[in-house]
């Protein structure tokens, strides 16, 4: 049976890649709508080809359809063209699958990847009809719930949320789900039913909690409007990642998108604990799946989506236990098959160069190294465990094996962080490109030189890390020391192996805002949202003055979220929220990066972070 | 050994561009488990060549394209598992084994053929959403009157002139020469005189059928020849009121008095 699509040919044929709007693709499921208790509608708040390169949606998407009293379906940000054509005409958001109104289903879940989604989150629920505020909402409306790692601090969006599931969704939402059915079939209402899933483990309800304010500004106490709900949220987590769902039938797009291949996730979390960073923090401890097992995903994800490119997904590839076994495996079963093989997130040493070498082509691949600073005092500030020595010796290594171009990330604006450090970016890269011309004779240069790509972006504290006291910079505090680190390059020798790219400052500043910020913030974010903002992470799609403007109108000082340094015993908006590290450990942390000591790694020696207690993982090889 | 792959494209797929279906059929081909060939060199390719791009838009019965293979069981099983690859609304249709000598698909078209109906309900509509079906809209009558004989007095011009744009500027080209069919017809009447299996043919509304060039040299597109007739008539149809369907691609023989006759890419290959 043919489905009916809910936009019209007239429309489908003026927008950009209709494709975006149709479903059907490979592997999408449908179902018979009569024949399940319960519709959810899974939402990534940005384009198609964004929101189908994440990992997450296709794992709970397939999890949720293996059931068979609930139907998963997905939706994604309309892109401006289409945007403004259905609100000129009323047209309600609709899930890909069924072509039906996401207002028809019962749960509207929305990952929140990154702070500049947010004024998307207020498009999905706008244009599918359902009212912003979670207080406002009636029976009629989907429960509308969040997850991914923006819920960490959810409070500057958490008047929009019904609910939030803190955590690896593998592991409630069958209860969640249960729950709601229990509570429909009792004839309960929404209230009754948020009442009792803020008692379900990793289940955060804002409605049943509100701050109160020091004259300051910073938080005074949280105030619960609900006696049971519980005083800290603990994130869920699931102990045995190879006993656990993994989407092998995912769903394959038409057009293509970002991640246009076969992820194969081979653990969660990171053992490094590099200080700037949350996710490893945040997913702590590392647990790795079993190397029998990925390989026979492999096999399966393969099969069943017929992509011929396959990536390894995890934060430190290069950690993974099982690692030589499992690439040994991939190389001979890939070959056989002509798919390519890409390896993110591999440190640079003579095991994996060798790799490399073996699964791509290295005329045409660039190698990445990150030492996110350029000192090896400030890297000891932020336990960024790669010394000089390692990436000189990478470098000299990849070029001997037949590399030109090699990626540089740093970051900009680390708390102790001095004018040499900012001038001394442009000499490591300098010093890269020497090697070059030091390892590689003139007869064997390949176009005769070498490429370094130089990437810095504005170092932005996050909550749940040891940096989350840390101040951060204004925009000509950033745009200055990016002038600095392009001077710095100029100087240089060979500078004119060197490309330097900077990130916007302005963009980050707001990101900076709303990552630590509160629930004083959800005005402002709805004030430029009704102003237009839409698409905050896209560049072209970018007004700073109207986030401006909507801030003063608002009455919020933008300053209060970035240029302070918190006190040790600040209350953070996010407090209530335990993801497994304490935040003694974070302080403790914070005190060492400030005298520049190190922390080794979890495999090395356990600091007592707190994650042990989910029994699992790394805190017990 | 060469095959042969003829398929159809119709409802929401007709939204997928020519590179994302090229993009989907190597995906299907490794889903289906063919023993495709791949070319030489560090970043092998699958072998294939796709007849005539399609149009965003239109819905075709006839597409085809071309793979070599080095082994398989029977052409009844390759269309068995492409299919069970495929999605709701790509539809293999058939497979042929080629003989070695054959030209790829892309080399050998010659012709396509197409049909036009006029659908009110395609038109602006600006106020309907969701009810709007691209697809059940019932056919209307084109809103041309004597459409029969103007189509005729059209095609009977010594000329048929339209201005083509291309990316530096706009050129005319005469149509003429390309356009080897154009009549009214019954839909039903096509349906059964193509054997078309999937298209609804119980409707007995008039549309437009035309056969027209289609090889890369000389490729015409439907839609220039209906804006010219409806230029001749003077009349000018809404935006998207006219559904386009490929009904088939044809490669040209010469037959034993040396005339030309068109015969669908298919018909080289056989079983």
């Amino acid at each position: 049976m043919e489905r009916k699509l809910a936009l019209s040919n007239e429309i489908l044929m003026q927008v950009e890649k209709p494709a975006r709007y149709i479903g059907n693709e490979v592997n999408s499921v449908m179902k018979d709508k009569e024949a399940v208790d319960i519709r959810f509608c899974m939402c990534f708040p940005d384009i198609y080809e964004i929101g189908m390169s994440h990992l997450g949606i296709q794992i709970l998407y397939s999890m949720f359809n293996s059931w068979e009293d609930v139907w998963c379906e997905r939706v994604y940000s309309p892109w401006v063209d289409l945007d403004k054509i259905m609100r000129e005409r009323k047209i309600p958001l609709f899930a890909l699958e069924s072509q039906e109104p996401v207002k028809n289903m019962d749960f509207l879940g929305i990952t929140i990847q990154y702070e500049m989604c947010y004024t998307n989150i207020l498009q999905i629920l706008d244009l599918s009809q359902i009212p912003l505020y979670a207080k406002d909402r009636s029976e009629d409306d989907p429960i509308v719930i969040g997850g991914g790692p923006c819920s960490y601090n959810p409070e500057p969006i958490a008047e929009f949320f019904d609910l939030f599931y803190i955590g690896e969704g593998e592991t409630q939402y069958r209860n969640l789900l249960d729950t709601y059915k229990e509570n429909k079939q009792n004839g309960g209402n929404r209230v009754d039913f948020l009442k009792k899933a803020s008692q379900i483990p990793g289940i955060y309800v804002p409605l049943f909690y509100e701050e109160e304010y020091k004259p300051d500004g910073t938080i005074k106490a949280r105030k619960k409007l609900y006696d049971k709900a519980p005083d800290t949220i603990v994130k869920e987590i699931v102990t045995d990642v190879s006993d656990t769902y993994y989407p092998t039938k995912p769903v394959v797009p038409f057009i293509q998108v970002t991640q246009d291949r076969v992820v194969l996730e081979i653990q969660r979390g990171c053992i490094r604990g590099c200080r700037f960073c949350q996710a490893g923090q945040l997913y702590r401890p590392v647990r790795e799946r079993d190397v029998e097992v990925l390989k026979k995903y492999t096999v399966e994800l393969l099969n069943n989506t017929g992509y011929d490119e396959i990536s390894l997904s995890s934060l430190s590839s290069s950690d993974y236990s099982g690692l030589n076994d499992l690439l040994d495996f991939m190389i001979s079963d890939c070959n056989k098959r002509y798919v390519n093989i890409s390896l993110p997130s591999l440190r640079i040493d003579a095991f994996s160069l060798d790799v490399m070498a073996k699964v791509q082509d290295v005329k045409k691949s660039s190698l990445t190294f990150a030492p996110e600073a350029s000192s090896q005092r400030l890297r000891d500030v932020i336990n960024k465990g790669l010394t000089e020595e390692d990436i000189l010796n990478g470098a000299a290594l990849a070029f001997e094996s037949g590399w030109t171009r090699v990626k540089l990330y740093f970051m900009l604006g680390l708390p102790t962080e001095t004018e040499e450090d900012i001038l001394g970016i442009g000499e490591l890269s300098n010093k890269i490109a020497a090697v070059f011309f030091d390892t590689v004779p003139k007869d064997k240069r390949v176009n005769g030189k070498v490429q370094i790509v130089t990437s810095t972006s504005f170092f932005i504290p996050k909550p749940f890390t040891p940096f989350q006291w840390a101040r951060m910079c204004t925009k000509d505090e950033f745009i200055e020391k990016a002038y600095q680190t392009r001077k710095g390059i100029m100087s240089q020798l060979n500078q004119k192996s060197i490309k330097y790219n900077w990130h916007e400052a302005d963009l980050s500043v707001l990101e900076g805002i709303l990552a630590r910020g509160d629930r004083k913030l959800a005005k402002v974010i709805l004030t430029a949202y009704e102003r237009g903002c839409l698409f905050d992470s896209w560049s072209e799609c970018f007004h700073n003055d109207v986030w401006i403007s909507s801030f003063e109108d608002c009455g919020v000082d933008m300053d209060f979220y970035t240029i302070r340094e918190r006190a040790e015993d600040e209350i953070f908006p996010w407090d209530f929220l335990d993801c497994g590290v304490t935040k003694e450990f974070l302080l403790r942390e914070w005190k060492k990066a400030m005298q520049g000591v190190t922390s080794p790694n979890c495999r090395s020696q356990c600091q007592g972070c707190g994650a042990k207690r989910f029994g699992c993982g790394v805190c017990f090889e | 050994m060469k095959i042969r792959i003829k398929f159809a494209k119709y409802g929401a797929i007709k939204y997928i561009g020519h590179l994302d279906v090229m993009r989907f059929f190597q995906k299907a081909i490794r889903r289906a488990g063919i023993d495709i060939k791949y070319s030489e060199g560090f970043s092998p390719h699958q072998i294939m060549s796709f007849a005539a791009p399609l149009g965003v838009g239109m819905e075709s019965f006839g597409e085809y394209l071309d793979i070599e293979v080095n082994s398989m069981t029977s052409t009844k099983d390759m269309k068995d598992a492409l299919n069970a690859a495929s999605v709701d609304g790509i539809e293999i249709l058939s497979v042929k084994i080629l003989p070695d000598s054959c030209k790829n698909a892309m080399a050998s078209v010659a012709a396509a053929g197409y049909v036009i109906e006029y659908n009110a309900d395609y038109n602006g509509n600006a106020d309907s959403n969701s009810d709007v079906n691209v697809n059940n809209g019932g056919l209307s009558e084109f809103p041309i009157e004597n459409i029969d004989k103007k189509l005729a007095d059209f095609y009977a011009q010594e000329q048929i002139i339209v201005n083509k744009k291309t990316k530096k500027s706009e050129i005319e080209i005469d149509l003429k020469s390309g356009i080897y069919e154009i009549k009214m017809d019954r839909l039903k009447d096509i349906n059964l005189r193509n054997n078309n299996p999937v298209i609804n043919n119980k409707d007995s509304s008039f549309v437009i059928y035309m056969l027209v060039n289609a090889s890369s040299s000389g490729n015409i597109k439907p839609t220039m020849v209906m804006d010219a007739f409806c230029k001749y008539c003077n009349i000018e149809l809404p935006t998207y009121s006219c559904r386009i369907t490929r009904l088939d691609t044809y490669t040209g023989v010469i037959e034993s008095d040396g005339s030309e006759k068109f015969i669908p890419l298919e018909e080289v290959g056989h079983d």
